[in-house]
């Protein structure tokens, strides 16, 4: 049998709106600077995204690294996969976390950033334990490789669903007496409370425009994409520029463009350019797959599926019930925001706020992205997914990709999956108007 | 095997083993039944402040998933397939009625999928109190150690919530008293199998620590001092096996037959992380005194090292299975891990390039509570015992 083969299409270029252009320019410029680190004499600080204390980091002057960020950079790169099994070859099990063997693989292969540069060495290792266990393994793993100094900062879990002096106690005491004094070591800089301040002072006012924008999927049709596009609007946030100028610009910047577009009664802006007629609001749990970002997105704007709201643009930062970086309360407010990280939050909070989710944003549905290797996100999820269904009436469906493992991307079956529910969403309706 | 003569341990060791395949933990049934108003509450891997539970009056029972016997049907339908047993396990205990007595669950911080169970069983079981303990990763006593003294405060409140009535600092008191000497009979048979371990075999000493999750600690006590004497009177053939430490096991817990499985291919087990609960403090714990306080302290400064532990400095990091080798003259490791479980496979690759820097002998294998193919697992520890008889510097 004869076989034709034809070249492949070129992927049309990606449309992005002004401001994801601008939050990839803010990005690159923080590689360059990441990469740039050794040669200016600046430190580097490695954390993680949920319970990131970025304020705290620009106080001491650390350039800020991110490892999970650099994976989900090397996913969207179609790179993380090979560091993936490097990090499998060398002795790390098939069944743990591919942020963790990513990261370890890139390392293993000359530590080459998103930029196509050498990421520095870290200084230090900031092991804010915040709503993942794998986090605090992780950064062992990585003191081993880089020998510097590793600092842990336990948070503690809202098993019972609140807050208690205690836990703020505790955080602000490891602060206090081992966060703070060991990065003055590491830095040279002696810690200005008055500085960090400030920080948060800037902290907040980005942090309500970014509110504003999660909470503009309320309108309809929304013109977000609270997942998909919600991933772009929190890296800022969620990185390294929580507490800074730039931050404000950028939040101010997007808040205005998506006043814009209500004005205009637009939908979000997809790859393929503005988005049809909106069929479906979702809300979404869990986070993304990074190794088909745009196939897997596609899959649902080509249906006119929309992500009103979602748990993922959480894990950085639960902002949307009123907590903000408090400027009078420095250490006691770090502490807060690290204690209310989606990860953090015990099942029973999770499903509440799911429910409310599909209720206030007037979805169709609760979809979940369970993530092979997320426990922490998807432990529990099968059960959240009954409880959410069951309270709201609404339909809910399941769906299992990776973070950053291409191996674990079954396009067809996802699809077919997607397809089934939005199915499923249209039969709910006609049964309401038969009803009705 | 039938003209082999009956062990004086025998009687012990079948009446651990009823206990050990009893799912539907009918002495702790008895035990409650026994007088109006008893309450039994439950724990899981790894650790759990078991004295408080005792002063409070209740029974603290271990729950450690369903082992190889219990068919789940209902748990696997809350877990994704890329989630460990010992959680859907626990689930089809819960949801077949198997715990209906259990009037509390204490779920310890070993990591997300057991955190998040505790979450889970608040929204399955609301008639059932289940409450998170939340254990401290930062070592100094005036920090993690005063949060883990108002944790244990708030567990204490919760007991007393349970049961209707306050825990005296005196109970608490008596209660670590009972544990003290149960730890160190506990330590006492690890010590005399790692002397002796031809004649305290593995899986006999795993059924009696297994029985010490379910009985009352009195009773369990006197178990183990019957035991210890019995085992003392018996002389068992010296085999030629190597010796090797078992790690990985703190959680969900291999089949009996895995255990059996490797004493079968030519390794004397002599030391383990099996349910570490059974000897957490490595020395007793302090009587006078605030007993909150001194159970903290023993938490802080003298528990033993296991990879739900973090490690603050980097020089230690894995030394404990190194002194654990040379400690026991052990010649070897098998670290045998479950499937998906985060805190033993993150950990591993760290544990073998410190024993491989020490010049220690590894082989390492994943298993499932319900694991049912034992050869694979002979050969791989025949092939390694065989390898150190006849490679070993040893």
């Amino acid at each position: 049998m004869t076989v034709i083969t034809r070249p492949k299409a070129k992927p049309a270029e990606v449309i992005k709106d002004a401001s994801m252009t601008k939050q990839k320019e803010m990005m690159s410029r923080h590689y360059d600077r990441l990469s740039d680190a050794p040669e200016r004499g600046e430190k580097v600080a490695a954390t993680f995204v949920p319970g990131n204390l970025n304020e705290l980091l620009m106080c001491f002057d650390f350039v800020n690294n991110l490892p999970e960020v650099n994976a989900i950079q090397n996913g969207l790169r179609k790179t993380s996969g090979n560091f993936v099994m490097e990090a499998e070859k060398l002795g790390h099990s098939e069944d743990v976390c591919t942020y963790v063997k990513s990261d370890i693989g890139m390392m293993a292969k000359g530590n080459i950033g998103p930029n196509g540069r050498k990421l520095p060495d870290p200084d230090v290792l900031l092991l804010s334990y915040t709503g993942c266990f794998t986090f605090m393994k992780w950064f062992e793993l990585l003191r081993q490789q880089y020998n510097c100094e590793t600092i842990m900062l336990q948070t503690p879990y809202l098993a019972d669903g609140k807050i208690t002096k205690e836990m703020i106690r505790y955080m602000v005491k490891q602060l206090e007496q081992d966060v703070i004094p060991k990065l003055e070591k590491v830095s040279g800089v002696k810690f200005d409370i008055d500085r960090l301040r400030e920080y948060l002072r800037k902290s907040a006012k980005a942090e309500d425009d970014l509110v504003w924008v999660l909470q503009s999927a309320k309108t309809k049709p929304s013109p977000i994409d609270a997942y998909f596009g919600g991933i772009y609007y929190i890296g800022p946030i969620f990185g390294a520029f929580r507490g800074t100028d730039d931050a404000i610009d950028y939040y101010r910047f997007l808040r205005e463009e998506v006043e814009e577009r209500i004005a205009e009664g637009k939908g979000p802006v997809t790859p393929d350019g503005d988005m049809g007629k909106e069929r479906y609001r979702l809300v979404v749990e869990g986070p993304p797959n990074y190794t088909h970002f745009r196939q897997f997105w596609k899959m649902f704007y080509d249906e006119g599926a929309v992500v009103v709201a979602s748990s993922y643009t959480k894990v950085g930062g639960c902002y949307d019930f009123g907590f903000r970086h408090d400027p009078a309360n420095p250490l006691e407010s770090l502490a807060e925001y690290c204690l209310n990280v989606y990860t953090n939050r015990n099942l029973p909070m999770r499903v509440d706020m799911l429910e409310n989710y599909v209720n206030e944003y007037e979805a169709d549905g609760l979809l979940i992205n369970s993530i092979k290797s997320c426990n922490s996100f998807s432990a529990g999820q099968l059960l959240i997914m009954r409880e959410v269904e069951k309270r709201t009436g609404k339909p809910a469906a399941f769906i299992e990709t990776d973070l950053v493992d291409p191996r674990y991307f079954s396009a067809a079956n996802i699809k077919n999956r997607l397809e089934s529910y939005f199915q499923m969403i249209e039969q709910k309706r006609a049964g309401l108007r038969g009803a009705a | 095997m039938l003209d082999m003569p009956k062990s004086p341990t025998a009687g012990i060791v079948q009446r651990c083993e009823d206990l050990f395949a009893d799912l539907t933990f009918e002495s702790a049934r008895v035990w409650k039944a026994a007088r109006p108003g008893r309450k039994v509450v439950g724990y899981m891997p790894y650790y759990a402040p078991r004295e408080i539970i005792h002063a409070a009056g209740a029974l603290p029972l271990g729950i450690l998933g369903g082992g190889d016997q219990l068919e789940v049907i209902h748990g696997d339908a809350y877990y994704q397939s890329y989630i460990c047993r010992i959680p859907r396990s626990t689930i089809e205990l819960g949801v077949s009625g198997r715990l209906d007595f259990v009037d509390g669950m204490l779920f310890p911080s070993i990591c997300d999928v057991i955190r998040n169970l505790s979450g889970m069983w608040k929204l399955m079981f609301p008639k059932q109190e289940a409450r998170y303990v939340d254990l401290p990763q930062n070592f100094e006593e005036d920090v993690g150690g005063e949060f883990y003294r108002s944790e244990l405060n708030e567990i204490r409140e919760w007991l007393a919530r349970i049961t209707g009535k306050p825990v005296t600092d005196e109970a608490v008191r008596a209660s670590i008293a009972l544990f003290n000497e149960n730890r160190a009979l506990v330590r006492e048979a690890y010590a005399l199998r790692a002397k002796e371990p031809w004649n305290v075999p593995s899986s006999e000493l795993y059924l009696l620590l297994r029985a010490g999750l379910v009985l009352p600690v009195e009773d369990h006590s006197q178990l183990m001092r019957d035991y210890l004497a019995s085992v003392r009177e018996q002389r068992r053939a010296i085999k030629d096996n190597c010796r090797v430490v078992l790690s990985g096991v703190f959680c969900e817990q291999p089949p009996l037959n895995l255990i059996k499985s490797i004493e079968l291919s030519g390794c004397y087990i002599v030391d383990d992380d099996f349910m570490l609960v059974t000897r957490w403090e490595k020395s007793d714990v302090a009587i006078d005194g605030d007993p909150i306080a001194n159970l903290a302290h023993a938490f802080i400064a003298d528990s033993v090292s296991t990879s739900p532990k973090y490690e603050p400095d980097q020089a230690k990091k894995g030394l404990y299975l190194v002194d654990s080798v040379r400690g026991n003259r052990a010649e070897g490791v098998i670290f045998a891990m479950p499937s998906f479980c985060d805190p033993a496979l993150l950990e591993r690759p760290m544990l073998q390039s410190v024993l491989k820097a020490h010049g220690v002998p590894q082989i390492a294998f994943k298993y499932a509570e319900n694991s049912g193919q034992m050869q694979p697992i002979r050969e791989q520890a025949g092939t390694f015992a065989d390898s150190i008889k006849l490679w070993s510097g040893a």
